[in-house]
């Protein structure tokens, strides 16, 4: 397991949301959630102008096992998706917290940041799944 | 109460994911699935199979009540060490599981049935075998390791005595022999060649370790799904259940309708066999991005049919199914994918065949 970078905020199921300095969001998927998932071979991105509403799902990443959707950490207005995850959407699995990241939104409200957990309550999280 | 074959710590120790399957504590990977597949299809894998059901038959009229327990004909089994795939089928045509069997000799006869199916596979076999007076005995004493791949034969054979090692050596396809204390059979469910190895299970764990000094790489459930979907071969209870035909299930070759061999189930094979089943399986590649998936509806002029098996192909890059449809031309196909309806060709499977993908796939 890869360290957990301390500028993340993780939701429960697994996304991470990171603050750039434009104040937009960048979102992907947990290093533990891609080691859950397995191989990846498929990610179906939101559209560049989709509004995606918190803690609903707006992106697929396939597995070869399956399917999982990837929910919004905040709402917003999608502005920047990662089209090099069509043709390689294994780096989700080589580099979840950097080049795999899926997209970007430009945050609509700063209060849903305090809806997520600081990593070592998401650290907290997955270890107490996996016993 | 989740069972652990004789192997359980020895995946463990080598970082496996496990996962349950039938009931089973089984290894889903021991890092990347689609490297395990590769291996499988360019070098040697090996799986840990010792969840599936060896049982022994034996009796003076064992082959006497194989003719009426299975749909494919076990007179075509004529030397000792040859292998059937067959369905064993309920009276309404319905496939209880599949199966292969083994004639060792006349009175003696091997069969292996899958893991999930276990009990009501035994007690169907057991309450078939009455009447003939044949003993059935389960050999949970045996582990399995399938050892499969372009060079799986070369790396088994150069472990074994050279006694054995010749007898191995010689096996047709689908053909078995004793060597060394083991049972070799030339077998697989990879679509490569390759052994399927019964060891006892006190042995088992020294003959893995063995195998891995060999180079054989070990590989999980995950790419076994994926071989064998590649490969063209059902998996029983997500191709074909009690409610299916072997005749819906694409498994048409495996029914002997032999002059009078009454086997169970035949009368309503017969009678769809003269009209013609409703429903086919057939095999789909997608060329768009994405994945076909179990339970996901296909769309064809003739109605809706569903995907029964379906996976990313890491041979070929592109997602492949088995489908069930309704029979008769199907027009252009589409497959549902979260509502949306993405074109699919219909194919002749198998899909890949050793290593390579096959014409028009």
């Amino acid at each position: 397991m890869s360290e957990i970078p301390g500028d993340l905020k993780f939701q429960k199921s697994h996304e991470w949301a990171r603050v750039e300095s434009d104040g937009t969001v960048t979102v992907g998927i947990s290093d533990h959630a891609q080691s859950l998932l397995g191989d990846l071979v498929y990610v179906e991105l939101p559209g560049v102008g989709d509004r995606v509403q918190a803690g609903n799902a707006c992106a697929v990443v396939e597995s070869v096992k399956a399917a999982s959707d990837v929910y919004a950490p905040v709402s917003g207005e999608v502005v920047a998706v990662n089209e090099a995850l069509s043709d390689k959407p294994e780096t989700i699995n080589e580099d979840a917290y950097g080049e795999g990241w899926i997209f970007v939104v430009k945050m609509e409200n700063k209060d849903d940041l305090a809806e997520l957990l600081d990593p070592d309550a998401y650290a907290e999280l997955i270890e107490g799944e996996e016993h | 109460m989740t069972q652990h074959t004789v192997l359980n710590a020895t995946h463990r120790a080598l970082g496996a994911k496990m996962v349950d399957f039938g009931g089973w504590d089984m290894p889903l990977n021991y890092g990347s699935q689609i490297e395990e597949h590769h291996a499988v299809r360019r070098d040697a894998g090996m799986f840990d199979v010792s969840h599936m059901t060896v049982v022994d038959l034996t009796g003076a009229n064992v082959r006497a009540f194989l003719r009426r327990l299975l749909a494919n004909s076990v007179d075509k089994l004529k030397v000792s060490g040859k292998a059937l795939y067959s369905c064993m089928l309920n009276a309404d045509g319905g496939v209880i599981d599949d199966l292969i069997v083994y004639y060792l000799t006349e009175d003696f006869f091997r069969v292996v049935v899958n893991a999930a199916t276990r009990d009501k596979d035994l007690a169907w076999i057991v309450a078939q075998a009455q009447p003939f007076g044949v003993a059935v005995k389960e050999r949970a004493d045996l582990a399995m390791i399938a050892v499969q791949g372009p060079n799986a034969r070369a790396k088994v054979l150069g472990l074994l005595s050279p006694e054995a090692r010749a007898k191995a050596e010689k096996l047709g396809k689908f053909v078995a022999c004793d060597g060394d204390g083991l049972f070799i059979a030339r077998t697989g469910y990879t679509g490569e060649d390759g052994f399927e190895i019964m060891v006892p299970e006190a042995q088992a764990i020294a003959f893995w370790n063995r195998l891995k000094d060999a180079g054989v790489a070990p590989a999980g459930l995950g790419a076994r799904d994926t071989l064998r979907l590649e490969a063209g071969m059902n998996l029983y209870g997500q191709d074909m259940d009690e409610t299916v035909t072997p005749y819906e299930a694409g498994l048409a070759w495996t029914v002997a309708l032999d002059e009078g061999r009454g086997f169970t189930g035949r009368p309503v094979l017969e009678r769809e066999k003269a009209e013609g089943p409703k429903r086919v399986m057939v095999g789909l590649v997608m060329d768009e991005k994405g994945v076909l998936r179990h339970g996901q509806k296909v769309l064809t002029a003739r109605g809706e049919g569903e995907i029964l098996s379906g996976t990313f192909s890491p041979t070929l890059g592109k997602a492949i199914a088995f489908a069930r449809v309704p029979a008769g031309d199907p027009g252009a196909v589409r497959v549902d994918i979260r509502g949306r309806e993405v074109p699919v060709r219909i194919v002749k499977y198998p899909f890949v065949r050793d290593g390579k993908p096959c014409e028009g796939v």
